[in-house]
């Protein structure tokens, strides 16, 4: 192919092509274990073990972060907001950062490191031994056994993560305010009340089930696509963690536009 | 063993880019027969199990089982299949007997209690005794986890039973235990049979028929009791291992 033209042209073709495969393989991989979700066999026991590995086991690691992000909220807060004496901005600050964007974001990054890498290592490992071909060698679809669980799991649990770290993060802010910076019990809560309000909490929710989705479905597709044994998992496991870590942060870009923009 | 075809290859092609693995394959088992087929690493056996097993789509060719063609689908009927993977692919996750028991539970849709009770029966039947049914695949040796897996393989009673290397990676004593419980187990259950492999003793005790594989091709087929005298050079080569003969090995 000597022709200029024909050289441009796939030139032009090729990276066009690349990024249409790029997204368009994750997204078919999503809407194949998506479509599970709705039709038998649903494999409910999956589902359960995803759900306490997802939530349950991601809560002390997840607690922690929201609790110190809370408290060095307050005390960043206190020590920047008294330069033009609005310390008592601190509460209302603490509960609006925590509920719409530390919360769920934190919460987000860190369960793409516990739970996301684990799904990669797992599901990659079965693909370089041969137990997803033997899954469907057993009259059971793969997809539907191990994906569906997975992206259900992730979309139900992350949510009620984020709550919870809400909370704890909102409660370390409260306990730094009380004990190391003498703000007044009953006032602390009260501004922190007074400003919050319902739309702050479910725009962090939505992106917690957002972020739980996107966790689950590079941990699934990176493992799932995974090949070349023990580094091939290894892969898998490097590119779920910074692809979903990634989408987390543009996706938290995109619904906080959808909820906040006017 | 019957006249009727159960598996029928025509002409199958399969590439990996540059790489043509199977050239235009053709094959043709018949029921309760248990046919062998031998060949050099890298000669397209598993991709060519593959392909009958629907995990991977041929470029070319026909595919019949039990006279239905398939090979334009990846849909294949797993219900009348039984695989014995090389690895053995034992779930890691599940106890030793839910694995023998899964094409049970999810497949024939089997209550649990059933299921572990014939789990339990196919493990004695492999001579594994129903005390490690709640272990876990990794607390078992290498040859305990092919019997398992030879277990799980045969659970369904399947019409169709593949074996993919069964003795790879075993001593020649277990090996030969091994080769054992696959003839007694295809006959039991009246099963077609396909095996790969490279171990010339198991092709001899585990086969009717054997053939082999040679450039994308089966360049010679017969009764596997014609292995050693076979009057094909490619074979001879293969069979009594010599580094000299028609077959090149290409060290890059």
């Amino acid at each position: 192919m000597t022709n200029p033209f024909f050289i441009f042209l796939a030139a032009l073709g090729r990276p066009v092509l690349g990024t249409f495969e790029f997204i368009g393989r994750p997204s078919y991989f999503a809407w194949q274990g998506l479509k599970g979700a709705f039709s038998r066999p649903i494999y409910f026991k999956m589902l359960r073990k995803q759900m306490i590995e997802i939530g349950y086991f991601s809560l002390p690691v997840v607690g922690m972060t929201a609790l110190f992000s809370g408290m060095v909220l307050a005390l960043q807060s206190y020590t920047g907001f008294s330069r033009f004496s609005a310390e008592g901005a601190v509460a209302t600050v603490v509960v609006l950062s925590m509920t719409r964007e530390l919360g769920p974001v934190l919460a987000g990054l860190m369960v793409a490191g516990r739970v996301g890498s684990s799904m990669a290592a797992e599901i990659g490992t079965m693909r370089v031994t041969e137990q997803i071909d033997a899954l469907t060698t057993l009259s059971v679809n793969p997809v539907r056994y191990l994906i569906t669980p997975r992206l259900v799991a992730g979309i139900i649990m992350m949510p009620f993560l984020v709550l919870i770290a809400d909370i704890i993060g909102v409660m370390g802010g409260y306990f730094v305010s009380i004990y190391a910076l003498d703000f007044n019990s009953t006032n602390y809560i009260k501004s922190t009340i007074q400003f919050l309000e319902p739309i702050d909490v479910i725009s962090g929710l939505v992106k917690a089930a957002v972020f739980g989705f996107l966790i689950s479905l590079m941990g699934c597709y990176h493992g799932f696509n995974s090949k070349g044994g023990a580094q091939g998992v290894g892969r898998a496991v490097i590119n779920s963690v910074v692809s979903a870590s990634i989408l987390i942060l543009i996706s938290n870009y995109l619904v906080t536009e959808m909820f906040f923009t006017k | 063993m019957s006249k009727t075809s159960k598996i029928k290859l025509k002409n199958l092609k399969k590439s990996f880019g540059k790489k043509h693995v199977l050239t235009g394959l053709d094959l043709d088992v018949k029921k309760g027969e248990s046919f062998v087929i031998i060949g050099g690493s890298g000669t397209g056996k598993s991709v060519l199990l593959k392909c009958i097993l629907g995990l991977i789509q041929p470029d070319n060719g026909s595919i019949k089982i039990d006279g239905v063609e398939v090979s334009d689908t990846k849909e294949r009927p797993y219900e009348k299949f039984g695989m014995l993977f090389q690895g053995g692919a034992l779930f890691d996750s599940l106890p030793i007997w839910e694995n023998v028991a899964f094409g049970l539970l999810h497949g024939n849709k089997m209550y649990k209690d059933e299921a572990r009770i014939l789990a339990i029966e196919k493990l004695e039947s492999v001579g594994l005794g129903e005390d490690i049914a709640d272990h876990m695949p990794s607390e078992m040796s290498g040859g305990m986890q092919k019997r398992i897996s030879l277990a799980r393989a045969i659970a369904t009673n399947p019409e169709i039973i593949f074996f993919d290397e069964p003795t790879t990676g075993l001593d020649p004593i277990m090996a030969d235990v091994i080769n054992d419980l696959i003839k007694k187990c295809v006959k039991e259950i009246g099963a077609t049979a396909i095996s790969i492999t490279h171990d010339m003793a198991s092709a001899k005790k585990i086969g009717d028929r054997a053939g082999m594989l040679y450039e994308g091709k089966l360049i010679w087929t017969d009764n596997v009791k014609k292995l050693d005298k076979s009057g094909n050079e490619y074979v001879d080569q293969f069979v009594h291992g010599r580094a000299k003969g028609p077959i090149k090995w290409v060290v890059k």
